[in-house]
Order: structure tokens, then sequence, then C-alpha cells
């Protein structure tokens, strides 16, 4: 049996329809995984969804809104349960990146950073897991970052942000173990996403420097590594950070 | 005992481990020692499959009783006198 056939499975991707959560999307679905997948808004999200389904003959669901609202994540895994009645992984991947200097962090930036990244992976984190506690198996995994590890200057609240996504994912590991429930965070490093699409040639040629083997890394090289923490591949994994930066030290 | 309300009471005696013929119509959490938090999530999985719901959150923290999960099942769908 092949460890990476995901067929008859049903992974949720939140931040699913572009960057890094598209490329998980796009990998697991290539592997058989039936999938839902999150976007803040509607707007390309159902055409998103269809386009999976129609290349990967999986089926989808496409589950628009904000994270960062409890009110509105419940009901995803409810529509989850309604038209699959599993959930195997959740690919908690939903994030915001906005730098700051200490000094010049404003409240609601604090508000914003906090809310999606945090907040938002851990009513995530509650839901995928009461869905799959009920089968005993599962695979979370949680969207952290190189500079939730190490930290960035410039970015204290991202830092902040993705540090606890670290804090959750060691928690929940031990806590969700006993049921079954494998619990991991991914932490890529400079990634070619939209959320660096707006720096600078100097900042791009400084994050570079940073990266032992010298290049910026793609979303699927991110995907692969979900792919092997949702698959069969890691059954014994649980409660780990996995680096995908190429060897960056910043 | 209709065979509804004689699932929601099974799934009451398995999770928090009494007696077949404990008052649990009485029962409120941590009102026994029996009904803990662990206890208490063992209950809504129990619940959860003897009826193929899912409930919400607010009714995990809100369950405090049989006759609040006689009524969160029922705002589920089920059929209680059934």
């Amino acid at each position: 049996m092949n460890p990476l056939d995901l067929a008859g499975r049903v992974a949720f991707v939140t931040g699913g329809s572009r960057g890094i959560g598209w490329a998980c999307a796009e990998l697991l679905a290539g592997h058989g995984c039936n999938l839902a997948i999150n976007g803040r808004a509607e707007t390309g999200l159902a055409e998103r969804a269809a386009d999976l389904a129609q290349r990967f003959g999986v089926e989808t669901l496409a589950l628009a809104g904000d994270v960062a609202r409890a009110a509105e994540v419940e009901p995803w895994y409810q529509a989850i349960f309604r038209k699959w009645r599993r959930l195997d992984v959740l690919v908690n991947n939903a994030g915001v990146l906005e730098p700051g200097l200490v000094g010049m962090i404003a409240a609601d930036l604090v508000d914003r950073v906090i809310d999606t990244n945090a907040k938002g992976a851990i009513y995530n984190l509650q839901a995928a897991a009461r869905l799959m506690s009920r089968a005993g198996r599962g695979s979370i995994i949680n969207m952290t970052s190189i500079i939730g590890v190490e930290g960035d200057a410039g970015n204290t609240v991202y830092a902040a942000s993705k540090a606890a996504v670290i804090g959750m994912t060691y928690a929940a590991a031990k806590e969700l173990a006993p049921k079954g429930v494998r619990v991991n965070a991914v932490a890529p490093g400079y990634i070619e996403t939209d959320l660096v699409a707006g720096i600078s040639a100097d900042a791009h040629a400084r994050r570079l420097g940073q990266i032992g083997m010298g290049r910026i890394g793609a979303p699927v090289d991110v995907a692969r590594a979900v792919l092997f923490l949702a698959s069969d591949l890691s059954t014994y994994v649980t409660g780990q950070v996995l680096g995908v930066d190429g060897g960056m030290r910043i | 005992m209709m065979p509804n309300e004689r699932k929601l009471r099974d799934a009451f005696i398995a999770a928090l481990g009494v007696a077949p013929d404990a008052a649990v119509e009485t029962f409120t959490y941590r009102g026994i020692k029996e009904w803990d938090s662990v206890a208490h999530m063992q209950l809504i999985a129990g619940i959860e499959a003897a009826f193929d719901i899912m409930l919400d959150t607010a009714d995990v923290l809100g369950m405090s009783s049989y006759a609040i999960a006689r009524t969160i099942v029922v705002r589920h769908g089920v059929d209680i006198e059934a």
C-alpha cells in the first residue's frame, strides 16, 4: 500500500485559495484527497474548488469566511461533517504578515495579526480535533514560521503570533495523542508568496544571504512537508516543528 | 422509554461509568464526582456517535445537565420521542 495514497480521505486547508495554502490543496488533491478550502472572500473560491475537483477527480467544498471570527469557523466543520462525516487532515494555514518596529506597533495591528494567526488557529484546531477524535485518527498541521522560531527585527507581533502557534502545537499534541490525533507544525522560511511580494530588492538580497541553499523557497516546497505530515509516512510523528527553510538563519 | 431517550441515557451511563439504573435525569456537570471535564468530553463524543450529529462548542460548554443535553440533541434534529 502506498503511504502517500490519500484516496477517500478529507482535508481542510484554511487560507487555501492562494500561496502556500493553494500549493497544499493542489498536492493533497493530487494524491486523491477530498478537499475543503477556505478563503476570506467568496470571490474565486468556488472556482478554485471546482478547479481541484476537475483536475484531480476529488470532491471539494468552498468555505468562505474569516478564521479570526469564531462564529464563522464552527459552521465550516458542520458543513464538512454533513458532506463527508469525517475529517482526516487540517492544514491550519491562514495567516497575515504585518511588519511593525517596536515603538510603532498600533493596537489594531496587534489585534489583526494575533486574531488571525493565533486565535484563528486555535478555533480551527479545536473544531478539527472534535471531528478527528471521534474517528480516533487525524493529522493537524499548523503553519508557523521561522520568524516564530527565531524572531526577526521588525516583526515582533508576527513572531509572537507564530510562536503562539508552536506553543499550541506542543500542548495539543500532548492532549490529543491518546485520541490518535497528531499535531505538528511546519515552519517555512523565505517563501515566494503574496506575503513577501512587496519586499524591496535590497531586502530580498539580504534575505537570500541568510539562506544556506541560496534561493527563495517555492510554495510547493512547503506543501511537500505538509503532505508528509498528512500521510501515513508520519504515523508516529507528533508534537514536532518541521523547518522548511533551505538552511535559513535570521 | 423510547429508543432515542434510551440512547441518550445509555450515553450518560457509559461516559460517566455509573450504574445502569442510576438517576441520570438528576445529574449535573460537576454535581457528581463521575462527571468531570474528562468524562464530559467522553459524554459529548458518545452522544455525537449515538445520534450521528456534531455538536457546537456552545453546546459542549452549555451541556450542564441531562435535561439540557436532551434539549440540545432535539435542536440538532433528533426526535427524542421516537
